[in-house]
């Protein structure tokens, strides 16, 4: 493995880094625009960020150890998860750390922790935070797995650079258990982002709050963490959208410069795309009440399960 | 010469046990028989560890006990050095934890002669070589843990425990007996070497196998068979329940694979492989369901034993249909993630017993909804509980996410199987699976958060201390565990290639160390692969990177204050969220379904100073439907029949003739 690979697998820990405040910024912008306000600058959530960050951060009497370990672990889990996601090439020389499955487990170890900082100060609005996740968690992740086995038993691998691969190269054509993998995926990328209409990222009534109630006690640095973090889930799902289901232009590993560059420009265009639909989808539906989601969000294991069937049945479905 | 020593170990464990019926009167007695099994369980482990990582050849050693034509036979191979070595892991473990922890205890007169007793009960069945011995060490590892069951008799509740748990038991060891009589044959060869000979028809197999799940599976807590489980466990001192949740239910799928996968020889009829895969998914979605109704922590672990179990039998349902299928190399991967979850199991449950009794012994408080907030008093066990937690919610980089994830592994293989009952099947067990996975996540949120996390919610748990050195050195070395199975592996499966091997023909995964980096692959190159090792490198570079950025180039300054809740604080720790509460969800989504949840409030009219109130309603399905109406037949036939107690002599002398009648009538017929 040359040099430059491991080059390259550093450049896109960093990129997906870098990129997720902007992301954050592009959906708040678009949604904006929709909505024919201004919006504000692409650059605002990195000024919040900025700004968190010099902050005091002010801890609850009540608090523990985990509260402050917590912000650090849960961005570091969704950090490599986010950048072990091919984004502009696969094949990196640690894509085989984790496969797919690992990843969706990586991504249950932040919620996990998120949610213990919840009950953590002991106020009832963490607690409703957190127990509302799990119960959104415990159906988004087996609809998540089902989109996994629906995939794997596609592509034969639960590597995700060789479904990409797989994706690229082989006749996939449409068909019927892809398409049911993508809603599934889809839904879930939905609720485990607390978009609209699972939850709202930008509410003020703290009782319909999910994600934005687990984390009510926190500031400062810790807060910026988490928000980073967030914002790193959102360019995962769609880094992930993107590699399975269109991976056009992606390099493959030591396919050279040039290759790199069009990958590079190719993802930042699916990005961009993405938000933009997740803006006009956001735009275009109310909130649903919160027992209301598990059937949301049952739809989406049910079809994950039936693609999964499907291709038990016959492998050409 | 190693399988006599590991018996005069077991014979020098029940000499302990009967130095623990005096030990009470002794300052020092308590000490003195923990530290010696503890001494006696490390040296078990060793030796059996050690024999499985030499390439292990089986010895067999016969005494001239038991049953004076048969005589006891004992032997040792991998598959039973592997479960020593997770018996006595526990073992250890639990005598350590017990250095501390028997301090507490009330009744020592109650548990000291039982537990070496319990743990020499264990050790025998795993080397028991013939039906005899077999059943005779089951038995008495039964009455062993259920005499500890009755440690403290007087709860009226333990006492039902101790008797449910009797019945089931019984019927266990019936169900087993029965399928030894088959396994034996008309020629009556109790000794398991005659039994791998005997060929059986395909009939006769399935029904040892079903008798097989039926005993076994009432031990290891199978539902239906499940509901003495969640009532004995936790009924028993701390350290005990960790052996009787995280060892003796291994025992039982020990018994499992002996006699299906050993004794029957044979491959049997794909569809029992089905049915076993059917009840394990099941078992693992009701278990952990059942766990997160509970608001008693040991009960609530002991619950999800239940759906651990269910995990391990989907394990074993998808090695027999694959060896059915002639499937060797899929059904080595099936086994080898059945096994590693049986050793991760046995780890984190015990860890979790233990960190529970340590919550016990500093407040006298089991119950999650009068606990709270024990993470500052008792910060060492509360990490030690979190680690606990996290590895079985199957979290990476620990070790339950491991056996997961070769589970999923061997289900994604599987479409290779050619009948279409399990093509529509094993989807299904998957999708449950992955269920059971998400909602024990969710249960451990509970467990952990509840306990350790927030404001105390009652005196005890504000006045609670750190527990001792021995408990926390005790669940350390669990929790150490956890992680180093996490992310070595490949150590761990190169471990179980041999017992795999054993079951499956020969046919066992490929050697997993000799990957770059440590890396598990068990299916193929650019198949699946995992590193934990890595996983948990590249976690804690970038935590820690975070953190030294932030802390030296931003702000690293903290203050205290009131804890902000929207500004509206409360100040009692009454309105933060329960185990109640924080099921509720859960509970609406499936609870309803499962165990018909309905929630009533009632509500004062305006003005009313009466309190509003929320009650919940719960059925459990399994006791309702099948054996309130079971026992309900029992007492009816017995009530029916009573009157023959109280007959005359005539009447008892002309039942008997009649009755002989009858036989030597059968008899004639039949012949």
């Amino acid at each position: 493995m040359a040099l430059i690979d491991y080059l390259v697998q550093g450049y896109q820990m960093a990129l997906v880094l870098l990129l997720a405040p902007l992301l954050t910024g592009w959906v708040r912008w678009v949604k904006a625009r929709l909505l024919r306000r201004r919006g504000p600058s692409l650059l605002q959530p990195y000024r919040d960020l900025a700004k968190l960050l010099r902050k005091d951060v002010v801890l609850a009497d009540s608090a523990s150890w985990l509260f402050r370990v917590a912000p650090y672990l849960i961005f570091a889990a969704l950090w490599v998860a986010a950048s072990l996601v091919p984004t502009f090439a696969g094949g990196l020389p640690f894509s085989w750390t984790a496969d797919l499955i690992a990843i969706v487990a990586l991504l249950g170890t932040a919620r996990f922790f998120l949610a213990l900082a919840g009950l953590d100060v002991g106020t009832s609005f963490g607690g409703i935070g957190s127990s509302r996740e799990m119960m959104i968690a415990s159906l988004a992740e087996p609809a998540m797995l089902m989109m996994v086995f629906t995939l794997s038993l596609l592509a034969g691998t639960t590597e995700l650079s060789a479904v990409a691969h797989f994706m690229m190269t082989a006749h996939v054509g449409l068909r019927m258990s892809l398409g049911l993998a993508l809603m599934a995926l889809v839904i879930v990328a939905i609720a485990e982002n607390a978009r609209i209409p699972v939850d709202n990222p930008a509410t003020h009534l703290e009782l319909t709050m999910v994600h934005e109630a687990m984390v009510l006690e926190y500031s400062g640095r810790h807060l910026a963490l988490i928000e980073l973090g967030s914002a790193l889930k959102l360019v995962l799902y769609l880094s992930l959208l993107g590699c399975i289901f269109a991976p056009w232009g992606m390099a493959m590993a030591g396919a050279g410069l040039n290759a790199y560059l069009i990958g590079l420009v190719a993802y930042i265009a699916k990005l961009a795309a993405g938000g933009v639909l997740l803006a006009l989808f956001e735009t275009s539906i109310a909130k649903m009440r919160v027992f209301r989601v598990d059937q949301f969000l049952g739809a989406a294991l049910m079809l994950g399960l039936l693609g999964a069937l499907l291709l038990f049945v016959s492998r050409s479905l | 010469m190693l399988l006599s020593f590991l018996l005069i170990l077991s014979v020098v464990l029940l000499a302990v046990g009967a130095y623990g019926i005096v030990a009470p009167r002794y300052p020092e007695g308590s000490h003195r028989v923990y530290a010696t099994t503890l001494v006696i369980c490390t040296v078990f482990l060793l030796l059996t560890a050690g024999y499985l990582a030499v390439r292990p050849q089986a010895f067999s050693l016969t005494l001239p006990f038991g049953l004076p034509w048969l005589g006891m036979h004992f032997r040792l191979d991998a598959l039973s050095a592997f479960f020593l070595v997770v018996v006595n892991l526990g073992g250890a473990v639990a005598s350590l934890f017990a250095l501390g922890y028997g301090r507490h205890e009330r009744a020592p007169e109650r548990v000291l002669p039982f537990f070496p007793a319990f743990l020499a009960g264990m050790n025998l069945v795993l080397l028991a070589d013939d039906a005899f011995s077999f059943l005779f060490a089951w038995e008495f590892m039964s009455l062993g843990s259920w005499a500890l069951v009755m440690a403290h008799h007087r709860d009226p509740a333990n006492a039902r425990a101790g008797y449910l748990y009797l019945v089931m038991a019984c019927f266990g060891t019936l169900a087993l007996l029965l399928a030894f009589g088959l396994l034996a044959g008309p020629d009556g060869g109790y000794n398991f070497a005659a039994m791998r000979g005997n060929q059986m028809t395909p009939g006769l197999s399935a029904l040892v196998l079903a008798l097989a799940l039926l005993g076994a599976g009432s031990k290891a807590g199978l539902v239906p068979l499940h509901v003495w489980l969640p009532l004995a466990h936790p009924a028993a001192p701390s350290h005990v329940s960790a052996l009787m949740s995280g060892v003796m239910t291994k025992v039982a799928v020990y018994g499992f694979i002996r006699i299906v996968f050993d004794l029957l020889g044979e491959p049997v009829l794909w569809w029992w492989g089905g049915v076993v895969l059917a009840v394990g998914g099941i078992t693992a979605v009701l278990g952990v369901l059942y766990a997160l109704m509970q608001h008693d922590l040991k009960r609530l672990l002991a619950y999800h034993t239940v759906e651990n179990i269910g995990i391990i039998f989907i394990g074993l349902g998808l090695a027999l249909a694959f060896q059915a299928n002639l499937m060797y190399f899929n059904a080595a991967l099936a086994l080898t993630a059945a096994l590693f979850h049986v050793l991760n199991h046995s780890v984190f449950k015990s860890l979790l017993f233990l960190g529970t009794g340590a919550v016990l012994a500093a407040t006298g408080e089991r119950d999650m909804e009068r606990l709270g907030g024990l993470i500052h008093p008792m910060p060492w066990t509360a990490l030690a509980f979190l680690i606990g937690s996290a590895a079985i919610s199957a979290l990476p980089p620990l070790n339950g996410f491991v056996s997961e994830w070769l589970t999923f592994q061997a289900i994604l293989i599987s479409p290779e199987l050619p009948q279409w009952f399990l093509k529509f099947l094993v989807p299904a067990v998957g999708a449950l699976l992955a269920l059971s996975a998400a909602l024990a996540a969710a249960c451990f949120v509970k467990a952990f958060g509840i306990t350790f996390l927030g404001r105390p919610r009652s005196p005890v748990a504000a006045q609670a201390r750190e527990t001792d050195r021995y408990s926390l050195t005790a669940m350390f070395v669990l929790a150490g565990l956890c992680l180093v199975a996490g992310i070595l592996p490949g150590l761990v499966i190169d471990g179980l290639a041999p017992v795999v091997g054993l079951l499956n023909g020969g046919a066992r995964l490929a050697s997993q160390h000799s990957q770059p980096w440590l890396t598990l692959v068990p299916v193929g190159p650019l198949k699946s692969s995992y590193n934990g090792l890595l996983l948990l490198l590249f976690m804690v570079l970038s935590a820690a990177v975070a953190a030294w950025l932030i802390h030296r180039f931003a702000s690293d300054a903290t203050r205290r204050g009131p804890a902000w809740d929207c500004g509206f604080p409360e100040t009692s720790p009454m309105t933060q969220y329960t185990a109640g509460s924080f099921a509720q969800p859960i509970r609406r989504v499936f609870g309803s379904i499962v165990f018909q949840a309905r929630e009533r409030i009632t509500m004062p009219p305006p003005g009313d100073q009466k309190s509003a109130r929320l009650e919940v309603e719960l059925h459990d399905p399994i006791w309702e439907r099948l054996y309130e109406p079971l026992a309900g037949a029992v007492v009816m036939i017995s009530t029916r029949f009573n009157y023959l107690q109280y007959l005359t002599i005539r009447h008892y002398l002309s039942l008997v003739f009649g009755a002989l009648i009858l036989l030597l009538l059968g008899m004639v017929l039949w012949r």
